[in-house]
């Protein structure tokens, strides 16, 4: 039986790429007086719904398009999280 | 030689390429609309700045995946010469025909201005009208072209002679090793973030960038 899967993915640059955008937050945080925070990594974030016959086919469908699309693996690091959600849920939101 | 022009929805600098390899050189020059699926019939083919499917997820990451692509790997495969410029190198660089990747600017500006190049080698078809070590001047414009690469890669390529331009002084965009412009390993395939179209006519105040493009024609023309 076919089934219903909502991935949620977060894309980030791997810890060796300068991410300017992040420090440029920080800084703002600490004008704020913020002092504290002591680093801002900003990264991507996606839901992905789509159908599979079970959860490792999903599992294994979302990594592929993480790898080959969503993520590139020479500056970014990826990891996500599925859920299976009910059709009644689907059709609702 | 005939050249083909990448169109992608998004690309703006396909005219101006087309004007240089067109107009200014009078070679056969084609557009090349981003669905067609036959290219055979090109020499170069060149993927110009712009914003291709708007730069969305990342600078060139859905271009990649449109049905030209795919021709134009096999196109680079078969040893045919590939130019990317600013938003063209990002694309090849998701394709995999060139290492590494465009990241944002270091300091997070678009910069738009003329800067300093060093040629750092003139023994590739590329740069065989420049000579080594000379600096010439070209048109930037780009967020997000910090060349990056791990350490290792970085290390190969400058161990094969990969990088054909350096920034010259000021590193504006924060580029590992002051990197603007990389070869393939086996030097068909260019990525440049400089804009070498917007330096070929004389009307537009520098012709720095006309001898990439007349370079290439008598490489050519030495072959036949």
């Amino acid at each position: 039986m076919l089934r219903k899967y909502r991935a949620t993915i977060y894309v980030t640059l791997r810890p060796s790429v300068l991410d300017p955008a992040g420090t440029a937050v920080q800084s703002g945080l600490s004008h704020l007086g913020y002092d504290d925070v002591e680093q801002v990594r900003i990264g991507k974030y996606i839901e992905v719904t789509l159908i599979a016959d079970d959860e490792k086919t999903a599992q294994e469908q979302v990594d592929r398009i993480c790898d080959r699309v969503l993520a590139n693996p020479v500056i970014e690091n990826y990891r996500f999280d599925l859920k299976e959600v009910s059709v009644e849920m689907g059709a609702s939101t | 030689m005939k050249f083909g022009v990448v169109v992608f929805p998004g690309s703006n600098c396909d005219r101006d390429v087309a004007y240089v390899t067109g107009d200014l050189l009078q070679q056969p020059t084609r557009m090349i609309w981003h669905e067609e699926t036959d290219i055979t019939d090109l020499d170069v083919v060149i993927i110009p700045g712009g914003f291709s499917y708007g730069d969305y997820l990342r600078c060139g990451a859905i271009a990649r995946f449109s049905p030209v692509m795919q021709r134009v790997v096999e196109h680079a495969q078969q040893g045919k010469f590939v130019l990317g410029i600013c938003n063209g190198f990002q694309v090849l660089t998701e394709a995999g025909l060139l290492p590494g990747a465009l990241v944002r600017n270091r300091d997070l500006h678009f910069i738009c201005d003329r800067v300093p190049v060093k040629v750092e080698r003139s023994d590739s078809p590329w740069t065989q009208s420049y000579s080594s070590g000379q600096i010439i001047t070209l048109p930037i414009a780009h967020g997000e072209g910090r060349f990056y690469a791990d350490r290792r890669t970085l290390q190969q390529i400058e161990g094969n002679g990969q990088v054909l331009f350096r920034y010259e002084g000021e590193n504006r965009n924060g580029s590992m090793n002051n990197i603007a412009g990389i070869c393939n390993r086996q030097g068909n395939v260019l990525g440049m973030m400089p804009h070498p179209e917007r330096a070929s006519d004389p009307m537009l105040g520098g012709t720095d960038g006309l001898k990439l493009f007349q370079g290439l024609l008598e490489r050519v023309a030495a072959i036949a």
